[in-house]
């Protein structure tokens, strides 16, 4: 064998960076799933709602306080949250002060009391103080499934024209109330919904 | 025994979970339903379908799928019922449309380009053509080689 250093390998040098190609294309991949991943807002569990910008579900069920009848249209005119609860609902405890508090500020609030028993949610209300204007009694959960209820709570967010503008799942708190969801509450009261 | 193994395997993924059980009138009606069941998401559960999942949330959907079934409403019209409820995401067998064209797309778009690789590999591992080497070439060649 003479003179190997001139024997030129069959793939030339000019080439050789493409076989980074793959390893940069993984690097590159791992940071979109990381930056995704990493988001302050982010949770496999938010899922859209699928009836953003449609309106309200028509329902007749009973006033859980006064056991008169209520329906869709005893809803609108004004816009407000509907917030679905229970009493089994851990989370719904822990909810409840701040929508005493976003009661007291003037924010209308609509209950949906889900899947409950009516005399365990008077017991609560009583007992926690009642931050709703009315609460519908949806013990079989039909309004629930209509809304696209998946668990408690849930707060959709309605504008006076009985419009869904968004969807919360999960408790309000202090934090994502003043984060993003005050803005879309102010935003109800133009004529279409706001992003 | 190998073959034994990965059925195993392929079926444990589906097994159900289902506790309640309803009685249909006839067994096509439990065939739709079985169908339904395992090709609708549960909602809350990240990766199950309603079959697998005993959370809340899957009950209520199979009691509905049951009360639908029995409301003589096609196996379309149920999943259109759903979806209309809780999106797309109910769907393990999502539709081609606009929305999901690049999720179809993009295996066929990767399958191609593997093959293409796989071809250009093949084709640059051989030297078929010698007459692309001089006779001074051809014979050092044969030197290293020998």
């Amino acid at each position: 064998m003479q003179n190997p250093d001139k024997i030129e390998s069959p793939s030339s040098p000019k080439r050789s960076w493409m076989l980074y190609l793959p390893l940069i294309a993984f690097f590159m991949l791992c940071g979109v799933f990381a930056s995704v991943l990493l988001s302050k807002d982010y949770s496999p569990e938010n899922l859209p709602s699928a009836l953003l910008g449609k309106s309200l579900p028509e329902f007749h069920l009973t006033d859980l306080l006064t056991e008169k009848p209520i329906s869709k249209k005893d809803l609108l005119g004004q816009p407000l949250l509907i917030n679905v609860w229970a009493t089994w609902c851990p989370s719904c405890k822990v909810e409840h002060d701040f929508l005493n508090q976003l009661a007291v500020e003037g924010v209308k609030i609509v209950g949906v009391n889900y899947k409950d028993d009516p005399s365990d949610a008077i017991q609560w209300l009583n007992d926690l103080g009642n931050p709703y204007q009315r609460v519908i009694k949806d013990q079989e959960g039909v309004l629930g499934f209509d809304l696209g209820v998946v668990g408690a709570p849930e707060t959709y967010f309605v504008n006076a024209k009985g419009t869904i503008c968004y969807k919360h799942i999960g408790i309000l708190s202090k934090q994502n109330w003043e984060g993003q969801l005050q803005a879309i509450y102010q935003g109800l009261s133009s004529e279409a919904c706001v992003k | 025994m190998r073959l034994l193994l990965m059925y195993v395997l392929l079926v444990s993924g589906l097994s159900e979970a289902v506790i309640e059980t309803y009685t249909f009138k006839t067994p096509e009606k439990q065939a739709q339903y079985n169908r339904l069941i395992d090709e609708l998401r549960c909602p809350k559960c990240q990766n199950q379908n309603l079959s697998g999942s005993n959370a809340p949330i899957a009950q209520d959907l199979r009691f509905q799928i049951y009360r639908l079934l029995e409301e003589e409403q096609s196996e379309q019209e149920i999943i259109d019922f759903l979806v209309a409820r809780y999106g797309e995401f109910v769907r393990y067998d999502p539709p081609v449309n606009a929305k999901t064209l690049a999720l179809w797309l993009i295996p066929l778009f990767l399958l191609l380009l593997g093959g293409f690789v796989i071809y250009r590999i093949k084709t640059a591992g051989t030297f078929k053509d010698q007459s692309l080497l001089s006779d001074d070439e051809k014979q050092r060649l044969d030197e290293m080689l020998s």
